[in-house]
């Protein structure tokens, strides 16, 4: 199966709102000297100067599957894109896809997952999401696609960070943080970061659900400074989660998290996970899992796109490794208590 | 329990394996169309390939890119590539430059009148070409799915995102809608010109009896549809998709409302190709694992042309006169087969 996977190609979602500089993150991937081809997807074909080979403009067709669910869509132009691009497989070795400032990430992500020939030949990769530093905070007061966009986002390029003070910047993180955790934050000046940091990033391999644990809590170096952020802005932190930092709650846009080291019951925890995101999967835009079955000796992971899950048995869980079973949701106005009982409910007593 | 397994050896169906000339095209192939007696077959970019009956081969340079769309007549083929031109490839492998898209856009669907008028399509636009006259262009909701004209009249049904619009390019504000919720991709007329029917996004087809507008849904299918062959005087369509050959009758004025579609050649793969043969009740199928079958439509006999463990199958056709059978796997290794 990772042979499968590895042989399809790899798909980087670029996003971002209007003016935050993913033209100029998509250029600084195509000049690297990487001695990688990629093929990109635009909109506005031609407005903007990227310097490529291979550009496709694109023109954000949003179409609704026919199969009555509401939040089930798709990028119509994308379908059809990837299928011209398949003839000329070989030709590049990745394909970015860089959406509108006002776009929804979700539609660009579930044609990965609903299109039967496009998921045969792609890998959705990961959702990057680049936020200006100085005004991301207004525009999540005033602009939803701005939330979206870093609610989905599996890495943040928060840029333009020489433009505030550091206190801004705290300020900036900490509502990204209140909102998603768990993406990979990165702080730029002109989107300088390395391209590991961005590119081959398997967010959606079920084989690479490795640590759901929110990103802040690990040892990243770039985040030496993160210490700071709580001494002088305590009168934020509402929160008793103990790790010290400055918190904002998102009225709207939140994360949940679940955790138990007791076992799931399988034939419980699977119809209701089903259910959840049936019937709450408008709201829930990013799910994952690591779980602990009753019974079974193999973790299973699963990651979800609103309604459409995917998961698998992943491995042995190793000796000495915890059995413990995490989930994440990233939604707007997630019902937390009903989750959380439905959740312990699926526990085996 | 006991286990039955045929020895490998045991011939169930009759096999016509040995009498196929072999061909290696040595390129991705996408599809296959017979200009007088030669096989064209149109690669993933840039080539046409023509091999005759002794299994020759021809390569013409058509594009300096992908092939992303192509129709024949018999005559000629028209193509259109993602280096934003349309061209044409006679029989005698002379390539003619038909349209450049100023934008360069992909030209994603192509569509040719048995009279000589070609239509093509850029983003939402299409365009038609007829004799002399001049270009004609509309512009539809949505990008393009597919362009078929009918075959009676100069009428282009062009299918978009949420239903097909019926255009004639001739008269001034005539085109007609024809809703239906979804993304509807290749659309074809039947013969007789009574029937419209569009594959869709989703894995099913959807059709229009023109005289009423009537809708048919035609489901069921586990993949989407990605060819489809009108059977000899448009009785049946022929469609892929599922893993046996699905044919919907259009025999009688209701076409298939309120019927079941006959399914012949059931294997454990599925159906990638179909091509109708142009005289006869049969018709020839590929599948995903490589194989490729005749099966006569009265009463569903099999004969195994191609065994399976290859690539799917990518292109298939019928010359006009029904006595050559030409295939292809996605990745140009084929035959040819004279009956």
């Amino acid at each position: 199966m990772s042979d499968a996977t590895s042989q399809k190609i790899p798909v980087t979602v670029l996003t971002g709102y209007l003016g935050a500089g993913k033209t100029t993150l998509l250029n600084r991937i195509l000049s690297e000297n990487h001695g990688k081809k990629y093929a990109v997807i635009v909109n506005e074909f031609g407005e903007i100067g990227i310097d490529n080979d291979l550009i496709i403009g694109a023109d954000e067709e949003v179409f609704e599957m026919n199969n009555g669910c509401i939040c089930c869509t798709v990028r119509g132009d994308l379908v059809r894109i990837m299928d011209g691009l398949m003839k000329r497989k070989g030709k590049f070795d990745a394909i970015i896809v860089e959406t509108t400032g006002l776009a929804d990430p979700a539609p660009v992500a579930q044609t990965f997952f609903v299109d039967e020939d496009v998921q045969k030949n792609a890998r959705l990769d990961a959702v990057v999401t680049v936020a200006d530093a100085k005004w991301l905070s207004d525009r999540l007061k005033d602009a939803p696609e701005a939330k979206n966009q870093i609610a989905f986002a599996d890495v943040i390029v928060l840029n333009k960070t020489d433009l505030v003070n550091k206190g801004e910047l705290a300020e900036v993180e900490a509502r990204i943080r209140g909102i998603n955790p768990y993406a990979k934050l990165h702080r730029t000046e002109r989107c300088a970061v390395a391209l590991a940091d961005v590119l081959d990033r398997g967010a959606f391999d079920l084989d690479r659900i490795l640590d759901i644990e929110p990103a802040f809590l690990e040892a990243d170096d770039h985040d030496h400074d993160h210490d700071h952020h709580h001494h002088g802005h305590d009168h934020h932190h509402h929160d008793d989660h103990g790790h010290g930092l400055k918190h904002y709650h998102d009225e709207e846009m939140q994360s949940l998290s679940l955790k138990t080291d007791k076992p799931l019951d399988p034939n419980v925890f699977m119809p209701w996970l089903q259910n959840l995101v049936q019937v709450e999967g408008g709201k829930i835009l990013r799910s994952k899992g690591i779980l602990a079955f009753h019974d079974d000796d193999d973790r299973y992971v699963f990651q979800g796109v609103h309604m459409m899950l995917e998961g698998n048995h992943q491995r042995k869980w190793k000796e000495g490794e915890p059995r413990e079973s995490r989930l994440v949701f990233i939604g707007r106005e997630l019902p937390e208590e009903a989750i959380r009982k439905g959740f312990e409910s699926c526990i085996v007593s | 329990m006991k286990e039955f397994t045929p020895a490998p050896e045991s011939a169930s169906i009759v096999s016509v394996t040995d009498r196929v000339k072999p061909i290696t095209l040595g390129m991705a192939v996408t599809s296959v169309h017979f200009l007088r007696d030669r096989a064209a077959f149109v690669g993933g970019e840039e080539n046409v390939a023509f091999v005759d009956a002794n299994c020759e081969i021809t390569t013409v340079v058509v594009h300096s890119g992908g092939i992303l769309s192509t129709a024949s007549d018999g005559k000629r083929l028209v193509m259109g590539g993602d280096d934003g031109k349309v061209v044409s490839l006679d029989a005698k492998g002379e390539v003619t430059l038909l349209a450049t898209d100023p934008k360069r856009r992909w030209i994603d669907a192509v569509a040719l009148h048995a009279d000589g008028a070609f239509a093509w399509s850029a983003g939402k636009a299409a365009t038609v070409k007829s004799g002399k006259a001049e270009e004609k262009s509309i512009d539809v909701p949505s990008t393009v799915g597919g362009l078929a004209f009918a075959p009676k009249g100069l009428r282009l049904a062009i299918a978009h995102y949420n239903g097909v619009t019926l255009w004639f390019p001739n008269m001034a504000g005539s085109a007609e809608f024809l809703p239906w919720a979804g993304s509807h991709h290749a659309v074809t007329f039947s013969p007789d010109n009574k029937f419209l029917v569009t594959a869709m996004h989703e894995p099913a087809l959807h059709g229009w009896r023109l005289a009423d507008n009537r809708h048919m849904r035609m489901t069921g299918y586990p993949g989407r549809v990605r060819s489809m062959s009108w059977s000899a005087g448009g009785k049946g369509l022929a469609t892929s998709g599922a893993d046996t050959v699905i044919i919907w009758p259009f025999g009688s004025k209701d076409g298939p409302m309120g019927k079941e579609p006959a399914m012949l050649a059931p294997l454990q793969a599925r159906v990638s190709v179909v091509a109708c043969h142009p005289k006869n009740d049969i018709l020839a199928a590929g599948y995903s694992d490589g194989t490729v079958l005749m099966v006569r439509l009265e009463d569903g006999a099999e004969i195994l042309v191609r065994r399976n463990g290859t690539p799917p199958v990518a292109a298939l056709a019928w010359n006009a006169k029904g006595t050559l059978l030409a295939f292809a796997d996605e990745n140009g290794d084929g035959g040819l087969l004279e009956l």
